[in-house]
């Protein structure tokens, strides 16, 4: 069974129909990249999976926990889904090893010692031991996305969800915070990633996903279908984005 | 009739000045209280709440102080609850402040960016830990200069509470006045103390502010 199924997920923002039906399975241990042009709907459907984005009708599953945003406790379900964001959105006004502590001791109710353990673990994995008590605004554009990184896997989810971790970066970091990711995908963790990272979808990625005009219009085999589109969409697609 | 000296009259001023301050005290603590729940239904996010916290903060906002203090001293009284004019003053104090105060720290928790909140809530904290652990403080960092500034409003806010009656600076001026007939004298003093009041607040503000913004480290 998939460890995210999306089913018929239907989303109308006003009269504009930026979902229309988009249905997609993820596997334990997945790299799913989606691709697409802007306001493909490709992120409104990263922000479906963990409850920040409503939808109008069709079903997320993770792990078995159907999310409906009106009813379900998010809290809870927030809790096996990880995301990093494209601006990173480290608390200012804690330090590093305070960010990734926070949640779990509020949401989960570790001890300090517990959660500080966690942290420089975390910290660890993503190459920034020695930061813990800095500040975000002290480290680069790079480190501060590592640090988020860490921040969102110190609550244990089953999934991460990267909307464009890599836009927001200079051309130097951009390697740094995809190698993390890259290790944490050899760890097996599952990663599902609005990305423009178009080499790092195919070496990495274990599925390539094409949305356009709110639809899944390709899916399959990263280089399988970068190789061969099927559809001219597509193969303007990555035209565009290798020119 | 007794010869009123000039050292007379500043005792009577400062004397009076305590419940000046009092006042002020009373209005500020209890209108932050009030307008911290104020603030968060107003950003909450049920509507009917942020509407009727909205209206709330442009009722008192959008009429004189000073017909506050008339409703709560005269208005009460009328419909049979007996009032001394200290409950009434602070009262009336309490809500005037509470609604600009709540408008002040609104400006300051939308001033952070989405992003935070977005943040707070992927990693499964609720609305309330999100604002108090992750928006409060840093609205706070924002909110000081500007509270503290409204701290000014509110010690010469407290002026008003003279009209129903309540005996602080500005009343115990007008009585001094009337007994020793020099204007000029009395409010010049009372004009000092509220100075002297409200200066060493503004010099905070501005040093707050300084001090803050030397602790964002670089």
């Amino acid at each position: 069974m998939p460890l995210v199924e999306l089913e018929h997920i239907e989303k109308w923002y006003g009269q504009n129909h930026v979902l229309k039906g988009v249905t997609l399975g993820v596997e334990r241990g997945a790299v799913v990249s989606l691709i697409g042009r802007s306001g493909s709907g490709k992120s409104t459907l990263l922000r479906c999976i963990n409850g920040l984005e409503t939808f109008d009708s069709g079903r997320v599953v993770v792990d078995g926990e159907a999310l409906d945003p009106q009813k379900t406790d998010l809290r809870r379900f927030r809790q096996h889904v990880g995301m990093v964001f494209q601006q990173f959105n480290l608390f200012p006004h804690l330090t590093v090893g305070r960010n990734i502590m926070l949640a779990p001791t509020v949401v989960k109710k570790q001890s300090a010692r517990e959660a500080e353990e966690i942290a420089r673990e975390m910290l660890g994995r993503v190459g920034l031991s020695d930061k813990f008590d800095a500040y975000p605004e002290q480290l680069s554009g790079g480190q501060q996305q590592r640090v988020a990184i860490a921040r969102s896997l110190a609550m244990q989810p089953s999934v991460l969800l990267c909307d464009e971790i890599t836009s927001a970066l200079d051309p130097e970091l951009v390697g740094e915070v995809l190698k993390v990711l890259e290790r944490l995908a050899a760890d097996g963790m599952t990663l599902i990633l609005v990305t423009h990272e178009m080499r790092f979808a195919r070496d990495v990625g274990s599925k390539l996903v094409f949305m356009h005009l709110g639809r899944v219009w390709e899916e399959g085999d990263p280089k399988e279908l970068m190789a061969h589109p099927r559809t001219p969409e597509l193969a303007q697609f990555i035209g565009a984005v290798a020119a | 009739m007794p010869e009123f000296t000039l050292w007379d009259i500043t005792r009577n001023l400062l004397l009076a000045a305590r419940w000046t301050v009092l006042l002020s005290l009373i209005a500020f603590a209890g209108g932050a209280i009030v307008g911290l729940l104020v603030t968060l239904a107003r950003v909450s996010k049920f509507k009917a709440l942020r509407l009727l916290m909205r209206g709330y903060i442009e009722l008192f906002q959008g009429t004189p102080l000073l017909m506050q203090l008339f409703l709560a001293f005269f208005g009460l009284s009328l419909i049979g609850i007996e009032v001394s004019p200290w409950v009434a003053a602070s009262l009336a104090l309490t809500l005037w402040s509470s609604a600009f105060l709540a408008e002040i720290w609104r400006g300051c928790v939308e001033a952070i960016p989405k992003g935070q909140s977005e943040a707070s809530a992927s990693l499964g904290l609720s609305w309330l830990e999100a604002m108090r652990y992750v928006i409060l403080p840093q609205a706070l960092r924002i909110a000081i200069p500007p509270t503290v500034g409204f701290s000014v409003q509110v010690v010469k806010g407290t002026a008003l509470a003279s009209i129903i009656g309540f005996v602080e600076l500005t009343k115990a001026g007008t009585m001094l006045n009337n007994a020793t007939f020099q204007p000029f004298t009395v409010f010049s003093l009372v004009a000092l103390m509220y100075f002297a009041l409200c200066y060493p607040l503004s010099l905070y503000a501005h040093s707050l502010e300084a001090k803050l913004h030397a602790a964002r480290r670089t």
